[in-house]
């Protein structure tokens, strides 16, 4: 059974490799001498059938580079002097001259890589009988199939058994099509079609499209494909939802702090996004501090950065308030003005100091990588930003519902004057809110220092988008915060495949132009009796 | 009232002032140009179109000035209506090149050979004609100022809030304008140009009517604005700046009135813009950046906000430091613009304008009341 297995393996691959002539001394090895790669790829096949020690030594020798041909087709293994018979494996002298190495070309390569496939098929580990399998599986070559009938025949574990059935219904599938074959046809079609993924759909096509092919296997092929476009269709749907939420999260990070400060001042802080390039700077700074002091601690820079980023940016912010912003209550048009003019000095401070072009921020071995969900890919980093925001957003919650300042600016935000006359300090407030706002963009170019380029116009690059959602979202309104950032994060990646990334762009922006228009207050307006102004 | 009539026979006779200084100006240095060069009063090219770059400015912070300062609009993006003009100019421009464009073809700009298109977008159409394209200048800002105006002050959007959708419109049409299949040349925009009316972009003498056109058509504009702000019309703008509620409950429609100064001032900016293309030479997307709607404001501002004069005053002299700071200390023109914005909001409220007659609190005259907020909400 063994050696039948094997003779049609080598019968398949002297067809499929197209042997011209093959050499007088038809041993199994006389192939390696010659200077016709194709002679060389079916010697390796017969040498794989072969099975003798000394055919494994040759093949090993081949794949290190150590098998070399000498004159009249003679095979030596070369180890530095020693030399080798490689058919008999006595220790011979290397000859003086006419000793020249077999060559390896790509298909070699691959000829040899099939023979190694073959080997760990047999393999006592699992996961490597699984790696062979999935090699079989790519390659659906049709010489395999022997190996794989005999895998298969003697396979125990269900995982692998899966593996190898699958790699068997490629390889039948991608043979021509036979008489008596559509049975096993049949059945490989629907085999892959539960594999899906873009190899068995690829394969499929061609099934389908063979004018060849019984009209049945044609016709489930057919099937098939349609199946496995609607499965990848929707896995590209919910990768792009992926994006969308990771968008969206981004977002909801900027625009958070953004909505504190509108919302308890009405005024809209246009240095906001240089406040989260601070806070990306401030990572960097860390980042290079901690390399340079502790070193140990490296993995966790990002970590620290995190709440040196909010203070920073919180101090500077109550900073701000102090020495520019409460000069200009009662006219928040003017506030607009004047802290649009701070983040112009902000950013060319920040040139300065570090000059116009981007710094690397390094992303910590712990959040690089992806993690596959069935067809999903998720970026470890994004991940990670999706898991912060959410953070972010329920410890701001606890802040605003739980502790006095909370309620302090929750009644600022609803009343102002009625606030004061309440006892509320409302210049501390606003210092306080207006801080929180800062400190919360610094939170935001923390995240953003991840998965965005860190240079002194990172801000600009945010803060129209993030105005966005909060007058898309409305004011005072956490929840609207959130539900306008992942609208805008979804809408956007969602139109963008088929209407291209600038065009989803303008058509959000231009969306919630006309949202506004009809809803001048946003999604979640303050509901109050005052008229509004 | 009769605060206000006594603001605007003030503002009266500055802008008349203005307006008269804007063109001897422009005329005097348009004379110096066509001087012999040896001649010690010789204005060169570079010192014309600067002249004439800084008059266009101007218009746009006129017409800034005319919904800010007199009906409470603060736009963060008039520089969508410049830009606007600016293409619909350049659009007559760049078809007057003919078969001189680098590629030769005597119907199609060479953007659209580069790109391979075969035959003129419809919105090309009749753009080889200059009563078209001047028709295109004033009709397409002003149609979308009237959609846009119309949608947005029936349903009462105001304040920030409008500040945020004016600049996002301006940012939508950037990134539209950026796209090569927009028809609009992309990222390089519309350049090149050769002539207009058959007349030598580059000669002087076409250099100096243009600038003399431009200040004929600031000091029109300035009078026109004068006119409106002087009118009953003007008084019920300020009435709807300073109260729109009680205006409303008066019986007015205060958003019909603010569409009506909207879609003028979105037309004065246009031309500001037309005048700017054939002056500058190029126009491309980066008109459109928020930046620029943004720093037209603070052109205002430092003016004096209100006052008409004051927006042109400010244009000129902020440019003029641009001018300057750019030339000389390149790094700090930033930091220079920045300080601008917030030294003019903090400590000169009603810009240079207002250093003329030092505006007490409570002065029935203050020529720039705040919009006031309203009663029982917050500022």
């Amino acid at each position: 059974m063994r050696k039948l297995g094997l003779a049609c393996l080598l019968a398949a691959l002297c067809m499929g490799g197209g042997l011209g002539g093959a050499s007088a001394r038809a041993d199994d090895f006389s192939g390696l001498a010659s200077p016709q790669f194709d002679d060389v790829s079916a010697s390796i096949t017969a040498l794989a059938a072969n099975g003798s020690a000394q055919a494994d030594a040759a093949l090993q020798a081949l794949e290190t580079h150590h098998l070399f041909s000498g004159a009249d087709g003679a095979l030596f293994i070369r180890a530095g002097e020693v030399c080798q018979n490689a058919r008999t494996g006595e220790a011979t002298t290397c000859p003086e001259e006419g000793l020249k190495p077999v060559r390896v070309n790509n298909r070699i390569r691959k000829a040899l890589a099939g023979v190694q496939a073959v080997r760990e098929l047999s393999a006592q580990q699992p996961a490597e009988r699984i790696k062979a399998a999935e090699t079989f599986y790519a390659r659906h070559d049709a010489a395999f199939l022997p190996a794989l009938d005999r895998a298969l025949s003697s396979e125990k574990i269900p995982a692998v058994r899966e593996k190898l059935m699958q790699a068997h219904a490629a390889t039948v599938l991608a043979q021509p099509p036979a008489e008596g074959a559509q049975a096993a046809r049949l059945k490989a079609v629907g085999f892959l079609a539960d594999v899906g993924g873009l190899e068995a759909r690829g394969l499929l096509a061609g099934v389908a499209a063979n004018v060849g092919e019984a009209p049945e296997v044609r016709h489930a092929a057919q099937s098939a494909v349609s199946r496995i476009d609607w499965h990848l269709r929707i896995w590209s749907v919910l990768q792009n939802a992926f994006y969308g939420l990771s968008y969206g999260s981004v977002l909801l990070l900027a625009a958070t702090g953004l909505a504190i400060t509108f919302g308890v001042m009405g005024v809209i802080n246009m240095a906001h996004g240089e406040m989260m390039m601070i806070g990306a700077y401030v990572t960097w700074l860390v980042q290079q501090g901690i390399q340079m002091t502790v070193p140990a601690l490296e993995p966790f820079a990002l970590l620290i950065a995190i709440p040196a980023a909010f203070v920073v940016c919180g101090g500077l912010g109550v900073v701000i308030e102090r020495c520019l912003i409460r000069f200009l209550y009662g006219r928040p048009l003017e506030t607009l003005l004047a802290t649009w003019g701070l983040s112009l000095v902000l950013q060319q401070v920040t040139r300065s100091l570090f000059g116009p072009t981007n710094i690397a921020v390094q992303t910590p071995a712990w959040l690089s990588g992806s993690l596959a969900l069935g067809g999903l890919d998720i970026t470890l980093n994004r991940l990670a930003i999706l898991v912060f925001a959410g953070l972010v957003l329920g410890g701001l919650m606890l802040v605003l519902r739980r502790t006095p300042l909370g309620l302090q600016m929750r009644a600022v935000t609803q009343n102002r004057r009625m606030a004061a006359l309440m006892g509320i300090r409302t210049p501390k407030v606003d210092a306080l809110a207006f801080g929180l706002g800062a400190g919360l963009a610094g939170l935001a170019g923390v995240a953003v220092s991840q998965i965005d380029n860190v240079s002194p116009n990172l801000g600009q690059s945010y803060i129209i988008d993030s105005f966005m959602v909060v007058v898309f979202g409305g004011v005072g309104n956490l929840w609207g915060t959130l539900a306008a950032a992942m609208a805008l994060g979804m809408g956007g990646k969602v139109l963008e495949p088929t209407i291209g990334a600038v065009s989803a762009k303008i058509a959000i922006l231009v969306l919630v132009i006309a949202y506004i228009q009809r809803h001048p207050r946003g999604m979640f307006p303050v509901r109050g009796r005052g008229i509004e102004s | 009232m009769n605060a206000f009539s006594c603001q605007s026979a003030r503002s009266f006779k500055s802008v008349i002032w203005t307006a008269g200084l804007v063109l001897l100006a422009a005329i005097v240095l348009a004379v110096a140009s066509l001087l012999p060069e040896s001649s010690p009063l010789h204005a060169s090219a570079f010192v014309v179109s600067l002249a004439g770059k800084y008059l266009a400015y101007a218009m746009l912070a006129l017409s800034v000035d005319l919904v800010w300062g007199f009906a409470g609009i603060l736009t963060l993006g008039h520089a969508a209506f410049f830009g606007l003009g600016g293409y619909a100019m350049g659009m007559y421009l760049m078809r007057e090149i003919g078969a001189r464009g680098a590629y030769g073809d005597a119907n199609l700009p060479d953007f659209m050979v580069f790109l391979s298109w075969k035959s003129l977008p419809w919105y090309w159409c009749g753009t080889d004609h200059f009563a078209w394209a001047m028709m295109l200048v004033l009709v397409v800002p002003a149609l979308l100022a009237g959609v846009f105006g119309w949608l947005a002050f029936r349903s009462r959007v105001s304040g920030v809030y409008l500040s945020i959708i004016t600049q996002a419109l301006t940012y939508a049409l950037m990134l539209a304008f950026f796209q090569n299949g927009f028809g609009f040349g992309g990222n390089n925009g519309l350049t090149d140009f050769k002539d207009i009316l058959g007349a030598d972009l580059h000669a002087p003498a076409t250099r100096a009517a243009l600038l003399v056109a431009t200040g004929i058509a600031l000091a029109a504009s300035l009078l026109a604005a004068r006119f409106i702000v002087g009118s009953r019309f003007g008084n019920l703008l300020v009435a709807v700046r300073d109260s729109e509620n009680r205006t409303r409950f008066l019986g007015y429609r205060p958003d019909q009135v603010k569409l009506l100064v909207w879609i003028f001032s979105a037309m004065l900016a246009a031309v500001g813009g037309a005048l700017y293309v054939t002056q500058v030479g190029i126009i491309n997307p980066g008109e459109f950046a928020p930046a620029n709607s943004i720093e037209s404001v603070i052109w205002v501002a430092v003016g004096g906000r209100g006052t008409l004069s004051g927006a042109v005053l400010g244009a000129i002299l902020v440019n003029f430091g641009k001018t300057l700071f750019t030339a000389w200390l390149p790094e700090f023109w930033l930091y220079g613009l920045g300080l601008l914005f917030i030294c003019t909001t903090l400590f000169l409220p009603n810009g240079i304008m207002g250093l003329w007659r030092p505006t007490r609190k409570n002065d029935p005259e203050d020529i720039t009341p705040e919009v006031s907020a309203p009663e029982g909400e917050h500022p």
